[in-house]
């Protein structure tokens, strides 16, 4: 198991030579969960519990949530939904400001905490994203990239009922995530603060409709290409977008 | 009568200047810009015809493309082991999956625009990455990345990513998967039954 982990191409691992392994907790924990199998696949051990959890998320996603984020696609107009999401992003940008202030990135985290400024008042609060026209691009970060560009190793792949493909350590970012939650901190009211959340959650899955489609179509098996893509994507966000092209040797 | 075949030589060396094949990165945007010009003005397209767009796709697109590269580069160490003719089939599947794949994205288009990142390349290279971006409202911009080789017929598309996604490597842990299941015919028959399913069909080459 080391020695798969080792050849996983995430490159920052060698920045620090200490690294976090999880992956025996996991393993625990997915034998606790009712004995799975658990698959030859290095960089899936648990593809067993995935599996299963992603058949869960993919009942719940047909009768709830997708028909709830179709709803809300056809019935909305494109503006307002535009303004809804580019709220939730005004919020998100305070956090990925601090995320990059993390991992020492000071120039794009001043950039981050100048788009929450700019959105929230010129832009009324974050409805109308005047930063990015402006020039000021909106970035990508959170506590699983933080963390990994501190040496924490991936650590396996971990399939979330409801919150999707994560790995390991960004598990540990989501619940992370979680705890310095903007919508929390700013929406005190417990019953605002849930539709506030539900919002944001159908926002998200409105935006990820047109992707349905096009996965359905390209994916032999759905749950492996999710996989395959999460785990590249990972690689890539983690190096800003200019991750190390894999060598081919056939 | 000297400077008569000179003129000539120099009519001779415009027409080669014709002839030869456009620079990776303007390649990208004329077709880019043709196709999504198509798309703006195509109600069909936009309202989901699939087939519409696999025409448009087969015409504009395809012809761009290096599908037996992508198909070596997606099947991995398992191409050595088929034969010819399995070769042969795979592409033809793949390329297939490929179009209706790419269809079906070009009927999700919402009005997004394109910029072609600042490119350069040495003259001698043969082997270049075109990077684009994709602005959406209200959404961070995707990054839309395009790996060319230079062919004899010009410079062809032989992998494509998406925010960092290689859709060769996506496809290599699925391909390897399929062979380790059930062998190349294994692969290739997956691939015939998915292409089967659904509403159009793609014009065989």
């Amino acid at each position: 198991m080391a020695a798969a982990r080792r050849s996983e191409v995430d490159g920052v691992d060698n920045l620090l030579s200490r690294r976090v392994s999880l992956l025996p907790v996991l393993a625990c924990l997915a034998l606790l969960l009712g004995g799975c199998a658990t698959s030859g696949n290095p960089k899936d051990p648990i593809e067993g519990f995935n599996r299963a959890m992603f058949g869960i998320n993919e009942g719940l996603d047909k009768v709830i949530f997708k028909p709830v984020a179709t709803g809300y696609d056809v019935v909305l107009p494109s503006p307002v939904k535009t303004g809804v999401s580019n709220v939730f992003g005004n919020l998100d940008d305070a956090v990925t400001g601090v995320n990059n202030l993390l991992q020492g990135k000071g120039k794009d985290g001043f950039s981050d905490f100048g788009r929450v400024l700019l959105n929230s008042t010129v832009g009324i609060f974050g409805l109308f994203d005047v930063a990015t026209v402006i020039g000021l691009e909106k970035h990508d970060e959170d506590f699983g990239q933080t963390f990994g560009r501190w040496g924490m190793g991936p650590g396996a792949y971990v399939y979330w009922p409801v919150f999707g493909p994560r790995n390991v350590r960004d598990s540990f970012g989501m619940f992370l995530d979680w705890y310095a939650d903007p919508v929390v901190a700013v929406v005190s009211d417990v019953p605002a603060r849930n539709i506030a959340l539900a919002l944001r959650f159908v926002s998200r899955r409105a935006q990820l409709l047109p992707a349905d489609k096009v996965i359905e179509e390209a994916a032999l098996d759905k749950y492996a290409y999710i996989r395959d893509g999460y785990l590249q994507r990972r690689r890539n966000v983690i190096y800003d977008g200019n991750p190390p092209r894999e060598k081919e040797d056939f | 009568m000297k400077w008569l075949l000179g003129v000539i030589a120099a009519l001779c060396l415009n027409a080669g200047a014709l002839a030869q094949e456009q620079a990776p990165e303007g390649l990208i945007k004329n077709v880019t810009n043709e196709v999504l010009e198509i798309v703006r003005k195509d109600k069909e397209i936009q309202s989901g015809s699939t087939k519409k767009a696999i025409e448009l796709v087969d015409a504009k697109v395809l012809p761009h493309f290096n599908f037996t590269r992508m198909t070596q580069l997606a099947v991995a160490r398992d191409w050595r082991q088929a034969t010819p003719e399995q070769q042969k089939t795979l592409t033809a599947e793949f390329r297939t999956l490929l179009v209706r794949t790419y269809s079906k994205a070009l009927t999700e288009y919402k009005n997004q625009t394109i910029d072609i990142r600042p490119f350069k390349m040495q003259p001698t290279e043969t082997d270049v990455k075109v990077r684009t971006l994709i602005n959406q409202p209200g959404a961070k911009a995707i990054d839309l990345d395009y790996y060319l080789d230079k062919q004899p017929n010009g410079w062809k598309v032989y992998d494509i990513e998406v925010g960092g996604v290689s859709l060769v490597t996506n496809y290599r842990s699925e391909f390897t998967a399929e062979v380790r299941k059930g062998g190349i015919d294994g692969l290739i028959a997956t691939l015939q039954k998915k292409n089967k399913t659904g509403e159009a069909t793609v014009p065989k080459k």
